[in-house]
């Protein structure tokens, strides 16, 4: 019940403030225009070939670049917020396990950027109309995207526990994230044998499978871990105010 | 209710709470007193099992702060010193959340979220959102939510503060009202809120206790009238010579308009009302216009002067 009532007041306060409106209409909108670009590509120079290969998954690695410049916007305030209002000290000195809450928030975060996913089915939908086509390597391919999505929030709750400034929090998020991206870019830069240890850390190369419709028990290994990582870093900081300074 | 044994907290190398015990009865209500920054919050956070504490123990209706925090968090209302609560949320609507964190659920909640609404005196207000009250609604609205779950024991930090006179009065009523069924440890650095809401009144600076005192005793302690301000129209020179000359004066300080048609004299004495009457009495039948006879009453800054210096001295002497 508590966890009941803590989700719900989460989901109601991303309803009820501006900023989720703004964050999914841009988002919906850079994706549409994705869309719309890689489908008059596909049409002109693809035609006649492989559709899952020449536009979807094209559709779904732009997709994530969209996604990882707006969910940080989403995660920033949720304990940063809390933080700089005061009301941290409130709930915690309420009967709520520091688990619960953490729970809530990305409970709560996760449904948020599910509604905001969804509404780029209308594209597949759309096409489906002009041309049935094999739902499902894109339904493991939206399986991708979430997965992507919960590691995203895993990540920007954690930078969101360290700071009250929620445009820090912000910021930082879309840094750790870029940076996990780019972590296996340069072959020049690194070793060979580096570099392959850099693509087990990569998050979008482990997203490249789900992405191809394929789901392998590795990359599904990876995202659940790095959302464990870093669901357990938050705790750690919550818990932190028991043995460190004020707040 | 609350027994808070040898307790210290420390934040770093910043000393907040300095072995400090004291312990509260069941339905007594006690002040917390002492400048801002004498570890006031730090103690009553302890005892919200918000933080551990350094050394020491705590317990609060028979639970220790630390092991059993969450048990704990369940028996006790706490208003924090700045009153957070969530702007964007309507009254009712957060006073019912705080009833569903809590684990009141269904008829109960409608009836503790009414009783609550009633109580508090926010009747006019129960859909209003938090963020457009005042400050002093806001207030109730957080004493709203820790009374909410009916707790054995209630912890205020600063209750009063920022309120206009009426809003403090009527916080004052509710407060007392609660005497002898619910335990309140109210902490507060204004010395006339404690002798008016307190049964019992803990003085702490710099983290330590300096005083622990019932409220009567220490108003006798402070209304003592040892010193009195006398105002006088009237030759400075002549009236302090007649005044030092009542009997159970001390000795008189000249504090302004020497040598001007008005003077403003302190007198010190022992006794407090015959004082004044006598002092009131001389400049009378001397023909003086006499334009003020007033009790200085010893102000918290004075008070907490003494009391440390007390202490050191204290410590002087036994260490000798």
């Amino acid at each position: 019940m508590t966890f009941l009532a803590l989700f719900r007041k989460e989901v109601v306060s991303y309803f009820v403030s501006p900023l989720f409106y703004v964050v999914t209409a841009v988002f919906l909108c850079l994706s549409g225009y994705y869309f719309y670009t890689d489908l008059i590509f596909f049409v002109t120079f693809g035609f006649g070939m492989n559709i899952l290969e020449n536009f979807w998954q094209l559709l779904l690695v732009d997709l994530r670049l969209v996604m990882l410049l707006s969910i940080p916007l989403l995660t920033m305030r949720l304990f940063a917020e809390e933080k700089k209002l005061g009301t941290i000290e409130l709930l915690l000195t309420y009967p709520v396990r520091d688990g619960e809450l953490l729970l809530a928030k990305f409970a709560a975060c996760a449904v948020v950027c599910a509604i905001m996913l969804a509404g780029t089915l209308l594209y597949p939908i759309y096409v489906h109309i002009l041309q049935p086509l094999p739902w499902v390597p894109l339904i493991v391919g939206y399986l991708g995207l979430f997965f992507l999505g919960l590691s995203f929030i895993a990540c920007g709750v954690f930078v969101s526990s360290l700071t009250e400034s929620q445009v820090v929090a912000g910021m930082a998020t879309i840094g750790i994230l870029l940076l996990f991206w780019i972590l296996s870019w340069n072959e020049a830069a690194t070793s060979p044998e580096l570099l392959r240890v850099l693509i087990h850390l990569s998050m979008f190369d482990h997203f490249q499978n789900f992405a191809r419709g394929v789901v392998d028990a590795q990359d599904v290994a990876y995202f659940v871990f790095f959302i464990g990582f870093f669901n357990f870093l938050t705790l750690r900081v919550l818990e932190s105010r028991k043995w460190r300074g004020r707040r | 209710m609350i027994s808070i044994e040898r307790l210290s907290k420390n934040f770093g190398s910043t000393r907040a709470v300095r072995d400090v015990s004291f312990t509260v009865s069941k339905g007594e209500i006690i002040g917390l007193l002492g400048p801002n920054g004498s570890g006031k919050t730090t103690i009553m956070r302890v005892l919200t099992g918000f933080f551990p504490p350094t050394s020491g123990h705590a317990r609060v209706a028979g639970l220790d702060v630390a092991d059993q925090s969450l048990a704990l968090r369940q028996k006790i209302g706490y208003l924090p010193e700045s009153v957070v609560l969530y702007p964007d949320m309507r009254v009712r609507r957060f006073l019912q959340f705080c009833a569903e964190v809590r684990g009141i659920n269904g008829g109960r909640k409608r009836q503790r979220v009414d009783a609550m609404i009633r109580d508090c005196g926010l009747e006019e207000v129960p859909d209003r959102l938090i963020g457009t009250l005042s400050k002093g609604y806001r207030q109730r609205v957080g004493l709203a939510q820790a009374l909410l779950h009916q707790p054995e024991v209630l912890i205020l930090d600063e209750p009063t503060i920022g309120l206009d006179p009426r809003q403090i009065i009527e916080i004052r009523t509710l407060i007392r009202a609660l005497r002898g069924s619910t335990t309140v440890l109210l902490s507060t650095h204004i010395l006339p809120e404690v002798s008016m809401t307190c049964e019992r009144v803990v003085i702490i600076d710099r983290g330590r206790i300096v005083a622990e005192d019932t409220a009567e005793s220490l108003t006798r302690r402070l209304q003592g009238g040892d010193r009195t301000l006398v105002q006088v129209e009237g030759p400075a020179d002549d009236v302090c010579s007649v005044l030092k000359a009542v009997p159970g004066v001390d000795h008189i300080e000249l504090t302004n308009g020497a040598g001007a048609a008005t003077c403003e004299l302190i007198a010190h004495s022992s006794a407090g009302e015959p004082v004044r009457k006598a002092l009131a009495a001389a400049v009378v039948n001397h023909g003086w216009g006499l334009i003020e006879v007033r009790p200085l009453a010893m102000s918290l800054e004075d008070l907490f002067v003494r009391l440390v210096t007390d202490e050191e001295a204290g410590h002087e002497s036994n260490s000798t």
